[in-house]
């Protein structure tokens, strides 16, 4: 389990923003940290990862005080057993698919662990390449497969699928979710790209401005207990259009944009921009093979 | 010709290098780094040669290593070394003056890189010099090559301070570079031209050489 207590100033584009979170994670969750850039979810992550320091507050994994400012606890990133993967993969540029892997070993640890994870992964042919020869989506299988070599209990994830196109996200998002049940693994995921929370986490929080704003299970959290529709989608609101009494609204999901009527007091609650869940019941609907 | 002064020359240039090479590694990395509020005073001093006539320092060097001086007399009587008009002084003089040369290319090769890969490596449980010399230095071979190449050139080019400091004692301090000046003083033209031809050709090679690996021209083209 672990439990947050944080707080920090942090300097940021328009001054001083004050951090302040508070959360904890039980075992074998997987749990989403979400918001718009600058909210401060990396920086939570940082903090637990030791590489950035907290003003105050206390950090407990399983037990173990990571940080407490109280009794001036603060263990080093090295003590901190998580795996850790960096928005930008941060995959050696010097060492092969291999020696990346081999490199993340602890002392006298069974080598053994890098084949699994190689076969796990389907890094077997990449195995000799170094880094600036893969695609996106092969260095963010060889940055997994390296922070799960030492064994973790926690995996710590930056956005880390921010970089790739929809179809390759989507193949990641399995192979994530593989790992997290297959190592009974605790997961902590950055992320604002709602599909992925829903796909994968248990739980959301969402930072605003540094403070904790919302919380919940991702059914609740994105209100998706209270309908029984068929089909929903999340989305972006693109466009609201007056025609005659009526407004209609473009919403981008995904790669499609869809069109719907609503009426004008929903519209004056709408703004471009606007994150929305369309849902609609159907009945008789039609599956046609591309 | 008497190939004396070039021999020492290299020898000079050579030494200096691989202890600047040590040396310069450790403070670059601090300096890369830190966050210290004394950082600014050490980036200062070590800039310093840079900027300085290399006839100060070698004047200021001279006044301390001196066995009438305090730190020069403790030198010479505790462990009975004695820098000025010496080989041994040469390197030491060398050392500081060349010192820029070797940490500013060191510093910005490591500055450059993403702060992401020691974070990986610290969240690997390695150390902090395991990251540095497993991590950190494979990736700016380049910045390595420039400081190394910049600080050999750069010692072979040394007059003033190494005429303040070591004289014009020929087969200890006389490098090349002085012996140039002593023949031109001689009139010996002819002498001079080939001296000064042998080290122009050299350090043409060296600089081409760094430009050439730098520049990828030496790599075998990728698959």
């Amino acid at each position: 389990m672990i439990s947050l207590n944080l707080h920090k100033k942090l300097g940021s584009d328009g001054g001083w923003m004050s951090l302040d979170v508070e959360l904890s994670v039980d075992k074998g969750q997987f749990v989403s940290l979400y918001g718009e850039s600058g909210a401060g979810k990396t920086s939570t992550l940082r903090m637990l990862g030791g590489m950035l320091q907290p003003d105050s507050g206390r950090i407990v994994v399983n037990g173990e005080t990571w940080f407490c400012s109280e009794k001036k606890i603060n263990l080093r990133p090295q003590q901190r057993k998580l795996g850790y993967v960096f928005q930008d993969y941060a995959l050696f540029p010097n060492m092969t698919v291999e020696q990346n892997l081999e490199f993340a070993l602890y002392k006298n640890q069974d080598r053994k662990v890098i084949q699994e994870l190689m076969d796990f992964m389907a890094l077997g042919e990449l195995r000799h390449r170094k880094p600036e020869s893969l695609s996106g989506g092969q260095k963010q299988r060889v940055a997994l497969a390296r922070a799960m070599v030492p064994r973790p209990d926690i995996l710590v994830l930056d956005e880390p699928l921010s970089a790739l196109d929809v179809r390759m996200r989507t193949k990641l998002q399995e192979y994530l979710l593989l790992i997290h049940r297959e190592f009974k693994l605790t997961t902590l995921l950055v992320s604002h790209d709602i599909g992925e929370i829903v796909r994968l986490s248990d739980m959301v929080f969402e930072l605003h401005n540094g403070q904790l704003a919302r919380k919940g299970t991702t059914d609740e959290f994105f209100g998706l207990n209270k309908t029984s529709a068929k089909f929903r989608f999340s989305g972006e609101v693109l466009k609201i259009q007056q025609e005659d009494v009526i407004y209609v609204v473009s919403v981008l999901t995904g790669n499609d944009i869809i069109r719907v009527v609503i009426d004008p007091s929903e519209a004056n609650n709408l703004r471009i921009g606007d994150r929305v869940l369309v849902a609609s019941k159907a009945f008789n609907p039609i599956v046609q093979k591309l | 010709m008497d190939w004396e002064p070039l021999v020492l020359t290299f020898k000079l240039a050579l030494i200096t290098t691989a202890i600047l090479l040590v040396v310069a590694i450790p403070i670059a990395n601090w300096l890369a780094h830190s966050r210290s509020k004394i950082k600014p005073v050490v980036e200062t001093l070590v800039s310093m040669p840079l900027v300085l006539p290399p006839t100060v320092l070698g004047f200021y060097m001279l006044v301390a290593f001196s066995p009438e001086n305090a730190f020069g007399g403790w030198l010479n009587q505790h462990l009975g070394i004695k820098l000025i008009f010496s080989f041994g002084g040469l390197v030491v003089a060398s050392v500081v003056y060349s010192l820029p040369f070797m940490v500013q290319p060191i510093q910005s090769g490591l500055s450059s890189l993403a702060t992401t890969l020691r974070e990986a490596s610290y969240s690997m449980g390695k150390s902090k010099t395991t990251t540095l010399f497993k991590v950190l230095l494979p990736n700016i071979k380049p910045s390595l090559l420039t400081g190394v190449v910049l600080s050999f050139a750069h010692t072979v080019g040394e007059f003033g301070v190494v005429l303040m400091i070591g004289g014009n004692m020929p087969g200890k301090t006389k490098v090349a570079s002085i012996a140039i000046y002593d023949e031109v003083e001689a009139l010996n033209y002819g002498a001079a031209n080939s001296y000064s031809l042998i080290l122009f050709a050299i350090t043409f090679a060296i600089l081409l050489l760094v430009y050439l690996a730098n520049g990828g021209y030496l790599k075998r083209p990728n698959r």
